[in-house]
């Protein structure tokens, strides 16, 4: 007789975002979303830059959010939220957690300066950025988020984008704020703990989702998922966490990692790389797996 | 050569003909084929610029001003947000004479979010000292880019393009894309008075004091002024070079009109229609498009609105607590004239609603058979 397994379901039911929203097929960033909202409750005020997520949500005047949205100004996703945070507690509201969510754009690039300016005064919000590596509401540029070597409409095939992601973790751990986090839309347990836990924490706390998307990779919708996973099993996109900028952890500890040509593959944003470039991106991905080992280990 | 392209890549071309040598942009709905257009001719070097990927439109501004200031030609474009971002540095493109050109694609502007066109974005920056052309089809834009440069560069202020979101920026036309050693012929490279170089150290834009800095702004006024006489001379010269007349205004029929529609961007090619309805009534009405806004063409505006006895301002656009933009603009430049007409002033088309034949057809039924507006301001096509 075989024994009966139990597995206990840790995400919760709750559902905050409802269907009939504008996101593609596989859209990673609109499955995030999901993620957090089960975690963070009802009782949360979004803060939605231009990005994909400013039009995911609906036009107006529909909304496929049960939670207060504003839509705030493309650079603004940090000091909006820190302007509603301080506004919510003078007029007598300190329970309602506050969240800022942009895309890498939003968060790498334009909004870098919001977001130190926040993270320096460690104010009470959660910023989440969900990362599709490109501005993908405008049709595909390259933002610094992109990696090193791939297509974007401004890094065209020729061009290829030469230069490595921006470390926004070590940026942001830099300021030495309570919970820095990556999480990825492909380990939902581990994306749901690590929002909870954020909840829990005062402070500015930073979580990176790593988002994959379909119609800016050249993937196929159905492996959002896999590909998701891919990057964290191959060592690209490890999951970890950072806390007061000195105690890092990794949470999912990968004993043979995968080579990043298999993630490389299923995307044609890569399709132009040969060998010698790819063995180039896999030598990047050891040294930034290799150091972020050194940094879990102190 | 003959091609067909969309109006953001009549940006590109003009930028690529006119050998524009620094580009820094953002991407923005509905601008981003502007950009991506000229990162892939820097790409493929059909174009020897050099593309800096900001990350932001306030820094797309700042580079472009650095670079010019270098002394290179310098191009970018942007939409809406982007160039309320870059506010702060177009008084400084203007105020440090630099004579960048931008193109801008007419976004109406958040919130509500809006990709759709209107006019609000570009009119919000009137007063910070760039010389604004409105176009209305994609040969006019790409001609006007090596215009301006050639404009922006002799006064040393900087320029900006006007098209309309999607009824321009993503409709596909035939264009002739003139011969780059004609161009050359036409716009010689930038060579400015003063640049940043250690060979002539200056130090540029520091603190002035109320003892010199009003004499700054009396000589950026002064050649302002200067705009209008040089867009005709040089709109003349590219006449003689290309076969085409680039002007302050275009008009239709407006010799002998007794009504006249006064419009900008896209809108005036529909207005014409109209004009042309009317016409087959017996009624002799006109249409004036205003290309040139900043500075405003005022002798010309004068001399052909002096002899209508009635003008309809057409504005998708407006100044809060006041008119629409083109009306204040036109009725300032009728004051105190021997000749003044009835000024009608209509607001529509506001966050891309479309402006049709339908509309002109009621703004020409209102205007005509009143002596006077009965309101401030005519809402056309607005659900009260
Ligand atoms: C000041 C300003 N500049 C540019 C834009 C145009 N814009 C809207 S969304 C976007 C890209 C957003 O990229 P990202 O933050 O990565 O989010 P994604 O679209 O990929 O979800 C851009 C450039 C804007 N809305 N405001
Ligand atoms: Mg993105």
């Amino acid at each position: 007789m075989t024994k009966e397994r139990k597995m206990t379901l840790t995400i919760p039911k709750e559902e905050l975002m409802s269907p009939g929203h504008l996101a593609c097929q596989g859209c990673g960033a609109s499955l995030a979303m999901r993620l957090a909202l089960k975690a963070l409750g009802q009782r949360t005020v979004v803060c939605i830059p231009a990005c994909c997520w400013a039009v995911i949500d609906g036009p107006f005047p529909h909304s496929s959010l049960d939670i207060p949205i504003y839509h705030c100004a493309f650079e603004t996703a940090a000091s909006s939220a820190s302007g509603v945070k301080a506004g919510l507690e003078m007029v007598g509201d300190t329970e309602t957690t506050v969240l800022a969510w942009a895309g890498d754009g939003g968060t790498f690039d334009i909004g870098l300066q919001a977001l130190s300016g926040a993270a320096e005064r460690n104010e009470d919000i959660i910023y989440a950025c969900y990362d599709n590596e490109a501005y993908m509401n405008t049709g595909i540029q390259r933002s610094s988020a992109t990696p090193l070597g791939a297509w974007t409409t401004t890094t065209p095939v020729k061009h290829y984008k030469k230069h490595p992601k921006k470390d926004i973790i070590g940026i942001m751990a830099a300021h030495r704020i309570p919970y820095v986090a990556t999480a990825s839309v492909a380990y939902p347990e581990d994306m749901v703990k690590k929002f909870k836990k954020a909840k829990e924490i005062k402070g500015t706390r930073f979580i990176h989702i790593f988002a994959p998307c379909p119609a800016g990779w050249k993937s196929r919708p159905e492996d959002t998922i896999k590909l998701a996973r891919l990057a964290v099993q191959t060592g690209y996109f490890p999951l970890y966490e950072v806390e007061y900028g000195e105690k890092w952890t990794l949470n999912l500890k990968i004993k043979e990692r995968k080579p990043i040509a298999e993630y490389l593959k299923l995307q044609g944003r890569f399709r132009h790389l040969k060998d010698d470039e790819i063995a180039m991106i896999q030598k990047e991905v050891d040294a930034n797996w290799e150091r972020l080992l050194k940094r879990c280990e102190q | 050569m003959k091609k067909v392209i969309m109006g953001n890549h009549a940006l590109s071309y003009g930028a690529m003909l006119s050998r524009a040598q620094v580009i820094a942009a953002y991407p923005i709905t509905p601008q981003t084929q502007v950009v991506e257009l000229l990162s892939e001719m820097c790409a493929d070097g059909t174009l020897n610029a050099k593309f800096i990927k900001v990350e932001s439109e306030h820094s797309a501004m700042a580079a472009c001003l650095g670079a010019s200031l270098a002394g290179a030609r310098t191009f970018t474009a942007t939409s809406a947000q982007g160039l309320a971002l870059m506010h702060e540095l177009l008084h400084w493109a203007s105020g440090g004479r630099l004579p960048v050109v931008m193109g801008n694609i007419n976004r109406a502007m958040a919130p509500g979010w809006s990709i759709w066109t209107d006019q609000n974005d570009s009119l919000s920056q009137r007063d910070t000292g760039w010389i604004q052309f409105y176009c209305a089809s994609n040969q006019e834009v790409l001609d006007t880019v090596i215009q301006a440069f050639k404009v922006s560069e002799k006064l040393m202020i900087p320029s900006m393009i006007v098209l309309d979101a999607f009824a321009l920026s993503h409709t596909y036309e035939v264009v002739d894309v003139p011969d780059q050693d004609k161009v050359d012929a036409y716009l010689p490279p930038f060579n400015p008075p003063f640049r940043l170089t250690p060979d002539d150290p200056h130090a540029f834009g520091g603190l002035t004091s109320p003892e010199h800095y009003m004499e700054l702004r009396y000589k950026l006024q002064k050649d302002m002024e200067k705009v209008p006489a040089l867009v005709e001379e040089t709109g003349k010269e590219y006449e003689k070079m290309f076969g085409r007349y680039l002007g302050q205004v275009d008009e239709y029929l407006c010799d002998d009109a007794e009504f006249i529609f006064v419009t900008s961007g896209t809108a005036g090619y529909t207005a014409r229609v109209v004009v042309d309805e009317l016409r087959e009534k017996g009624i002799k009405a006109g249409n004036l498009r205003i290309k040139l806004f900043r500075p405003f063409p005022f002798e010309k505006v004068r001399s052909i609105l002096s002899k209508v006895p009635k003008v309809a301002v057409v504005d998708r656009n407006i100044s809060y607590g006041h008119h629409g933009i083109f009306y204040q603009e036109v009725k300032s430049a009728m004051y105190g004239q021997p000749h003044q007409p009835v000024i009608f002033g209509f607001i529509t088309g506001l966050g891309g609603r479309d402006i049709t034949r339908d509309t002109f057809k009621e703004i020409a039924d209102y205007a005509l058979s009143k002596s006077q507006a009965e309101e401030e301001i005519v809402w056309i096509g607005v659900k009260k």
